[in-house]
């Protein structure tokens, strides 16, 4: 048997066949695990209040942060490709932020969003301007999080940079003696020349999305006030269960609730999920890298 | 391969990933044969992690250790309900004997799924009448039908700090005794700036810290559960009759949005910037320990302390207010059931014990005897609180089957409510009896 085979039996096939048949039981950890049958899955789809919200948010987190994470990190790796002198120190200073450890960052944008004390706030006040909620008003949290989510985009700059780099400048220079103009040299030469890359920011974006955890916990957490202490219990989704995503729902159903099997639902979703997303994402790549061959 | 030979092996690997995975299952013991005369090394987990409450409970040990030359405990503090549920989970040599939590909430779900010991028994092998060592009101929220799976080490009483020179300053001379007096005073002591506010007279939002709507509700003497077990906020109007007021109060106050916004700039709770501590709010509703914590952040003004105003019809029960508490337990799945009996009986008991780390940490004494006690330290703040304890009508939030779940059900709707996003609140109050009733039948 290949070690591949072994790696892929042990760390993969197992732990999601032994999810799945857990789905199907009654398991809160201590006690042996007892089939109930369809129980979880229709307690998911039909009774579960957190469910449905969950899972619109970490739809508008794929759809609308993954994107503007893509299109920002194209847009700045574009803009440092160009600069004749101090692109390293630009480099520099948008990749940094891509270290901070995502709990710390958070609670820092936190801080710098607070509508009452924070410093965007303060800065907006002094050009006339209404500070929103952020972190503290439903409507605006999950945009709060994308911005924090482009702040930290240095891994994608880096990425895309990379991939400008290597497009032949003998097509850019036929295409400019064509009479090519920039929006039409970007269209006609570097997008396709960069599709490949782009379509591993969209899948790994996806992913990494699909498992968006620390962050939503974090700004919810603070900005309700709750760090912990009196034994209060917290559910997570502050404010409004707008922060609330799938991953959130599995630790909290598990690791809470004691109630794995409904745990090992959500993750399944979230699994399927995805894959769906990921198989759509392959299947549109011929598409887009052959647009223009 | 043949098909029928694909659909064997196939059927192989899924037995064996069930046998793999009930396999990795605790299994609690339910009885306890081990020698307490033996030497052993006990691990005792808890949840304590400021200095002074450290070394309270290191205090404590050290005097058990003494009584108990045989037993030897190894203690880890700062521990959360997340490590201690997965400990307990895993079993093993490295998982505790001794457990003791903040989340009260968190022992009918404990009891349910037999991750703590019945200690029934034990106290009958000790000869003890739980209901002579300890007030009903917490008994109720250490067990869950009739299994005591832990038992109450020390306590918290929920009722009102306020700021005595602002309400000087304000011609107010007592605190409220009744909700409208409670409004009246909020509104008369909160100061606007702009559209946001120099101070409130109260933080009234269920997001400000330690004001929930359980602890509100406690004021209303409601009753959580019909006697067949079934939900029953909708059948009881107490539960309507808060959220109104909570309303009305909120409305009162500027409004939900211009509270979050104002709640937003807050210090941490546990921190010397909590906003009682910084003037930014008056009343404070809060437990035993806000007074002395905020002496310790070096507040200038005098703090005063009373128990949370009542509903105008129930002026009679003033007095009264929410308890919980700290809780503690034996593990299931540990092998030293019987020695680890002796440290639970010790701390929970003990009236020196009990006493000791009362003192230490500021907390109310969980024992009819340590309550009576000569030596319990009482200032004119920690006594308000000691009378809530006493309070016959003095009421906790049940144990149920799926853990605080319901609790957080209710704090959903509350926060809807508050907001202004529920136009009729008793038939929201039935729905989120629907809601509960399904979440604890599918827990049990």
């Amino acid at each position: 048997m290949s070690p591949w085979l072994i790696g892929f039996a042990v760390f993969f096939l197992y732990p999601l066949l032994s999810t799945l048949y857990f789905s199907f039981t009654r398991y809160d950890g201590f006690r042996q695990p007892a089939f109930n049958g369809l129980d979880n899955w229709s307690y998911v789809f039909t009774d579960y209040p957190l469910f449905w919200p969950a899972m619109r948010n970490t739809l508008w987190l794929v759809l609308v942060m993954v994107t503007c994470r893509v299109a920002f990190g194209l847009g700045i790796g574009l803009l440092i490709t160009k600069i004749k002198t101090g692109a390293g120190v630009f480099r520099t200073l948008f990749y940094l932020p891509y270290l901070a450890p995502p709990v710390a960052a958070t609670l820092a944008f936190v801080f710098l969003l607070n509508p009452g004390t924070g410093p965007v706030a303060t800065l907006l006040e002094a050009v006339g301007l209404p500070s929103p909620g952020w972190f503290t008003d439903a409507d605006w949290s999950k945009p709060g999080l994308t911005a924090l989510a482009l702040w930290g985009v240095g891994d994608l700059m880096v990425i895309f940079m990379a991939a400008l780099l290597d497009v032949p400048k003998e097509q850019y220079e036929a295409a400019e003696l064509d009479g090519a103009g920039a929006w039409a040299r970007f269209r006609h030469i570097t997008l396709p020349n960069i599709a490949p890359i782009i379509m591993f920011a969209v899948v790994t974006g996806v992913i990494q999305a699909m498992q968006y955890y620390a962050q939503p916990l974090v700004a919810g957490k603070v900005a309700a006030g709750v760090i912990g202490g009196s034994g209060q219990q917290f559910e997570p989704g502050y404010p409004d269960k707008s922060t609330l995503t799938l991953p959130q729902l599995v630790y909290n159903l598990g690791f809470q609730r004691f109630d794995y099997g409904t745990a090992c639902v959500v993750a399944l979703v979230l699994f399927s999920l995805s894959m769906a997303f990921t198989a759509l994402l392959m299947r549109r790549r011929g598409g887009l890298i052959g647009a223009d061959r | 391969m043949p098909r029928t030979g694909r659909l064997t092996t196939a059927t192989a690997v899924l037995a064996a990933i069930s046998a793999l995975a009930t396999a990795c299952t605790g299994q609690g013991a339910d009885t306890a044969s081990d020698d307490p005369k033996a030497d052993v090394t006990l691990t005792f987990w808890h949840g304590w992690s400021a200095p002074g409450e450290a070394k309270a409970i290191e205090d404590n040990i050290a005097r058990f250790e003494k009584a108990h030359p045989n037993i030897k405990v190894q203690v880890t503090g700062n521990m959360t309900d997340d490590k201690i549920n997965q400990a307990l989970r895993a079993g093993g040599d490295k998982a505790p004997d001794v457990v003791s939590s903040f989340t009260t909430d968190s022992v009918g779900k404990f009891c349910n799924s037999r991750a703590f010991a019945d200690l029934n028994p034990f106290l009958a092998k000790s000869g003890m009448d739980k209901t002579k060592v300890f007030p009903k009101t917490l008994l109720e929220y250490t067990e869950f039908e009739g299994n005591q799976c832990t038992l109450p080490l020390l306590h918290d009483a929920y009722g009102l700090v306020y700021d005595k020179t602002a309400f000087a300053a304000a011609g107010i001379t007592e605190p409220p005794k009744t909700w409208s007096q409670f409004a009246e005073v909020a509104q008369k002591l909160t100061t606007p700036k702009g559209d946001s506010y120099e101070r409130v007279g109260l933080m009234p939002t269920f997001h400000g810290y330690e004001t929930t709507p359980m602890r509100l509700a406690a004021q209303w003497s409601p009753t959580y559960f019909t006697p067949d077990g079934r939900s029953g906020l909708a059948a009881d109007p107490a539960f309507a009759k808060m959220l109104t007021a909570q309303k009305d109060l909120v409305g009162k106050l500027g409004g939900y949005e211009k509270l979050e916004r104002f709640r937003s700039t807050f210090g941490d709770e546990w921190s010397s910037e909590h906003p009682f501590h910084t003037g930014q709010v008056v009343m404070q509703i809060d437990g035993e320990w806000r007074a002395a914590m905020a002496k310790e952040a070096g507040v200038t003004f005098e703090i005063g302390t009373a128990p949370l105003p009542v509903p105008d019809e129930q002026a009679a029960d003033y007095g009264k207010g929410y308890l919980s508490g700290t809780i503690m337990g034996i593990a299931a799945g540990s092998r030293k059931q019987n020695a680890a009996w002796e440290l639970v009986k010790y701390m929970t008991t003990d009236t020196e014990a009990v006493v000791a780390f009362a003192n230490a940490i500021h907390n109310i004494p969980s024992t009819f005897a340590a309550l009576e006690s000569p030596d319990l330290q009482v200032t004119p703040e920690s006594k308000t609180f000691l009378d809530i304890a006493r309070h016959p009508k003095s009421s906790t939030t049940p144990a149920k089957a799926d853990g605080g779940t319901y609790q957080l059900t209710f704090t959903d709707f509350a926060y809807a409510v508050e907001k202004g996003d529920v136009g009729d609140i008793p038939a929201g109050l039935a729905k989120t009896d629907r809601q509960i009733d399904t979440d604890i039948a599918k827990a049990k």
